[in-house]
């Protein structure tokens, strides 16, 4: 392989105050950390020559919380709510990584029942976040009304949610060995109800926009990263795979029931931002197969394996990952045979993806680098933890 | 070690199952049933395949091979890091690096744990790369071998206070650029903060 | 006195402008400006809802029934809040800037004519006029990018006049167009050839197409829609709106060119907007729609006619009264909604008894022809059909904006230049050709003929 860094090198921007911006031939501007279309507190800045991007910089950690600090001084379930805070809009992915990782490192496994559930709730999920991206991706394009149709499905699976568990966001859905709650009367036909209710919508949301003019002309060709950028980059999920890298470590490595359902890893081949949107759309698909799949097999038994009261693991390390909405979510826990975590590190997907804006937008304009942000489906809670 | 696997296609991962491949033997963890979360738990076992041998000829007494839970790592001693990564990459397909994160261990002569967690697209495997350094220690960056590395290294050095040798920008990443102290040392509390830093740039008595 | 208010209700068919008479002038310009700035605030509200009903929510539903009050509390709050002119702004370009973009909208409506003696005053240059005056709301644009002395409001600008720039050139091809049609009969149409003279008013131009028995818009089918069709793109952008709304593109730029405004300097800005929207409407239906001429003015004319086509002022109003009783009717009986109740069962009678009086002066008139109150009824029922038509460009508005995403500026342009000016030009040199043609042929087939 040769080296890829000859294609990544950056050049740290010159903020230098002291040129007035009408005199510089480049134009410094601040984007962010209040900014309509960064997300959150991302701030970028922008090197400019007029419109076009010479370089960027990200500023993050305004949301920084410290959450693997925290783990540190907290027992093993202690932190188990925490974890929803980071991607909190597909808190029960990270639960999910969670929850699994800590049971390898106490070498139990979630009975099936257990984990047919978590692949319904993770799923729905991920549906639920591919709407908010897609919601507010097409709105930082311009294009309002998505927002609202997602908006208005996404709240079908919120309700499933709270009737599960009595939360819609920060579920704190799964427990360390399995799931606290058994599934109530009629969620199964909640489930499918909702299967049905989403499928012509996602058909919809491609209506307004997959054949749009402007939206195929804004999106086709804009940050373009190849394959191997993204290898070399270590980019995840959806953005991955629209570069046409056949990875899902739902099918590489699975987890939770995901052996059993048979579907597809949709890829693209361009790696631009039309393709990350299709890729998308196509998964949010797939999860509608899994589910059904899912709610019909869904075994009978225990929903929690046998874990000790206080949960005390051996001394060791684990590193655990799932596929969540954004990308390789993975946790690396290193226990000391305490109550509490040695160590716990989280691998967040949007935190590295992000790393790819500079290489995206080089070269494009300011309305590719919001069409870039977008597409790359940051959640600032899991950026800056 | 089979050669081919230098330049993987890109894996049809979805097509096969996920068994680990011939190169990564099957783990002599202790089979799941019979091992309950007892207060003994698994202890790591010898980490045998061609890979493993094939550098221990190498590298010799500064490698060990471990398998925890069925997980493999490499523990090697520092001096060989830029080397052992480049080869682990360029040899044996560890196209991702996955993580690289510290573990502090404020006990120990050489205080930090470093931690790569690689992975192969062409062979489907993961590995961990471990190393100890002490606190003066400035490692070799990676950035060089794998471009993400950048600002993982960047939050290590955030966070712990290891500065890599030759990264492009060795600066804070997530906490302000002139914070004093790395939170995620045992030494720093959980309360702790920067106050002079606070008081300075927030205008507050304390962020608590 | 009474004789000097009606000296120019009796008049012949000039405009009070061209009539000289300046109390009646200054009468319509401020019964303008009142009636533009009632229909902003209208427009405030109906693009909300419309927009709101559009993207499967409900819209303002708090101030007043169905949210009816909003666009009162919205401007009430504009104008309490502070005014903040930014430390480092050139204060009084900043000051000036949203100054000169509302004048700009404002002024164009002297020469709007809403019914054949409805206007201001007729300029024989009436559509340079409004072209050439409306440009000039890049001007505050501009100013006010630049005096904010910020990097989003400059860039905001700077699009925003290389924008209107660029797409003035295809407007004013369009328009030009246009008036070439006033010049030249159509084929099967009148030989109003006549002296081949075309005429830059706007109210010479609705009678050049009520002569002419057509609407530019299908006239020398289809070089007329075309040119139309440029026309209604160049306008959304001329007017900064989606899916052109570059300039204030709020993804991209927070605010664009009003970032730093705030309060009532801002409130100017989009008074400027909402006015300029309409202005340009009024040019495209002036041009290609008829103007003030109702439907089939020549197919089917006649006093009866003439009679039913003026009822519709007066129905329309009474199909909205109706609409608001059934609002009436459908608000729960609970009296937590008893003042929004009565509010829209109140605001519903209004609106019907504006409608049984507008049907009244119609029939009061019928028969008297020749007097001021006939007069006044064929006044209202031109001004009404001028709105209506107006009406639709403004929906128009609002569904591309629920509708498009945002161009990015360089396609933007590369549409403008690329796309929109030469079509521009060829439906231009094809209009042309064809005026000069048809004469001939016709002459050569009478020649035939005879």
């Amino acid at each position: 392989m040769t080296d890829p860094t000859t294609t990544l090198s950056r050049n740290p921007l010159d903020l230098d105050e002291s040129r007035t911006f009408l005199d510089a031939n480049e134009l410094v501007i601040n984007m962010g950390p209040q900014h309509p279309a960064t997300h959150g507190v991302l701030r970028v800045i922008l090197k400019l020559d007029g419109e076009k991007v010479l370089g960027t910089e990200c500023v993050i950690g305004y949301l920084h919380r410290g959450v693997e600090k925290i783990a540190e001084n907290r027992t093993y379930t202690m932190f188990n709510p925490y974890v929803d805070r980071m991607d909190y809009v597909a808190a029960v992915s990270n639960a999910l990584g969670y929850c699994e990782a800590v049971e390898k490192l106490l070498n139990v496994e979630a009975p099936p029942r257990a984990r047919y559930i978590r692949s319904i709730l993770t799923e729905l999920n991920r549906i639920a976040s591919h709407q908010l991206w897609l919601g507010t991706h097409a709105l930082d394009i311009g294009a309002m009304t998505p927002l609202f149709y997602t908006f208005r499905d996404r709240e079908e699976i919120l309700k499933i949610f709270e009737k599960y568990c009595g939360a819609r966001l920060t579920t704190h859905a799964f427990r360390i060995g399995g799931c606290q709650y058994e599934t109530y009367d009629g969620f199964e036909k909640d489930v499918l109800n909702f299967l049905q209710f989403v499928a012509p919508k996602i058909d919809e949301y491609e209506e307004l926009l997959t054949t749009n003019r402007i939206w195929v002309e804004r999106t086709k060709n804009i940050g373009v990263i190849s394959a191997k950028d993204c290898i070399a980059l270590g980019v995840t999920g959806p953005v991955l795979r629209a570069s046409g890298v056949k990875w899902d470590l739902r099918k590489a490595q699975p987890y939770a029931a995901y052996k059993d359902f048979d579907f597809e890893i949709p890829i693209g081949q361009n790696g631009d931002t039309y393709d990350r949107y299709i890729v998308r759309m196509a998964e949010m698909r797939q999860s509608l197969r899994i589910i059904r799949q899912a709610v019909d097999a869904i075994p009978e038994g225990p929903i929690m394996a046998k874990v000790p009261k206080v949960i005390k693991p051996a001394v060791g390390e684990i590193y655990h990952s799932i596929e969540a909405p954004k990308g390789e979510l993975g946790y690396f826990i290193v226990s000391d045979g305490s109550t509490q975590p040695y160590r716990v590190r989280v691998r967040p997907p949007s935190f590295v993806n992000l790393q790819a804006l500079d290489l995206m937008v080089r070269g494009a304009l300011v309305a590719d680098v919001i069409a870039v942000i977008g597409t790359l489906d940051i959640v600032l809670g899991e950026v800056d933890r | 070690m089979s050669e081919e696997t230098k330049t993987p296609p890109p894996p049809e991962g979805g097509a096969q199952p996920a068994a680990p491949k011939p190169a990564a033997p099957a783990p002599a963890a202790p089979p799941k049933p019979a091992a309950p979360a007892k207060p003994a738990g698994p202890v790591p076992l010898p980490w045998d395949s061609p890979l493993v041998a094939k550098y221990k000829r190498q590298f010799g007494s500064g490698l060990e091979a471990q398998s925890y839970l069925g997980q493999n790592y490499f523990t090697v001693d520092s001096s060989l890091i830029p080397n052992f990564l480049l080869l682990l990459r360029d040899d044996e397909g560890f196209d991702y690096c996955v993580d690289i994160t510290a573990v502090h261990y404020p006990k120990r002569e050489k205080q930090f744990d470093l931690v790569w967690i690689l992975y192969s697209h062409g062979k489907n495997e993961r590995i961990r790369v471990k190393t100890q350094i002490a606190e003066t220690d400035t490692p070799p960056s990676s950035v060089a071998i794998w471009p993400t590395a950048n600002w993982l290294e960047r939050e290590v050095f955030d966070m712990f206070g290891i500065r890599f040798e030759g990264h492009p920008d060795m600066k804070r990443i997530l906490l302000p650029d002139g914070w004093k102290g790395y939170p995620l040392r045992k030494d720093y509390g959980i309360i702790q903060q920067d106050t002079e830093w606070v008081q300075i740039n927030l205008g507050i008595e304390s962020g608590q | 006195m009474l004789s000097y208010l009606q000296s120019y209700l009796g008049g012949d068919a000039l405009t009070p402008g061209q009539a000289g008479n300046q109390l009646w002038a200054l009468i319509y310009i401020l019964v303008i400006f009142a009636g533009v700035s009632v229909v902003v605030m209208a427009m405030n509200w109906i693009e909300r809802k419309a927009l709101a009903h559009m993207q499967v929510r409900l819209g303002p539903m708090r101030v007043g029934p169905h949210g009816l009050l909003q666009p009162i509390a919205d401007a009430l709050k504009l104008m309490l809040k502070e005014d903040i002119i930014p430390a480092r702004a050139d204060s009084f370009v900043f000051w000036i800037a949203p100054l000169i973009g509302l004048l700009s909208a404002f002024t164009v409506y002297i020469v709007i004519p809403f019914g054949p003696t409805q206007a201001v005053t007729d300029m024989n240059i009436g559509i340079l006029f409004m072209l050439g005056v409306s440009s000039l709301s890049v001007l505050g644009v501009v100013m006010a990018g630049w005096a904010s002395n910020s990097n989003y409001p400059l860039i905001g600008a700077l699009r925003s006049s290389a924008q209107m720039v660029s797409y003035e050139v295809a407007m004013g091809l369009a328009v030009v167009s246009a008036v070439l049609m006033t010049s030249v009969g159509g084929i099967g149409m009148y030989d109003v050839a006549g002296d081949g003279i075309g005429t830059l008013s706007m109210i010479g131009i609705v009678q050049a197409q009520q002569a002419q028995h057509v609407w530019f818009l299908f006239k020398f089918f289809p070089l007329g829609l075309i040119a139309f069709f440029i026309f209604a793109v160049a306008m959304i952008a001329e007017t900064n709106r989606a899916p052109f709304d570059l300039p204030e593109a709020e993804s991209e730029l927070t605010a664009g060119f009003h970032t730093e405004y705030s309060g009532l300097r801002w409130s100017l800005f989009m008074l400027a907007e909402y006015a300029a929207m309409v202005a340009v409407s009024s040019i495209a239906v002036t041009l290609w729609l008829g103007g003030w001429l109702r439907p089939f003015p020549n197919a089917l004319a006649g006093p009866t006619w003439d009679f039913i086509f003026s009822l519709f002022p007066g129905l329309t109003f009474l199909a909205l009264g109706a609409i608001g009783m059934f609002g009436f009717v459908r608000m729960p009986a609970h009296p937590f909604f008893r003042v929004q109740k009565l509010g829209l069962g109140g605001f519903a009678a209004v609106l019907a008894l504006i409608g049984v009086l507008l049907l009244a002066i119609p029939f009061a008139a019928r028969g008297h022809e020749g007097t001021i109150l006939a007069g006044f009824a064929a006044g209202l029922s031109a001004v009404y059909w001028f709105i209506a038509k107006v009406a639709v460009f403004m929906y128009l508005y609002i569904w591309y904006r629920a509708t498009f995403p945002r161009y990015r500026f360089d396609q933007l342009m590369s549409v403008g230049w690329k796309v929109l000016l030469p079509i521009a030009l060829a439906v231009l040199i094809a209009t042309a050709a064809v005026g000069v043609l048809i004469p001939v042929i016709q002459v050569w087939f009478k020649g035939r003929a005879g």
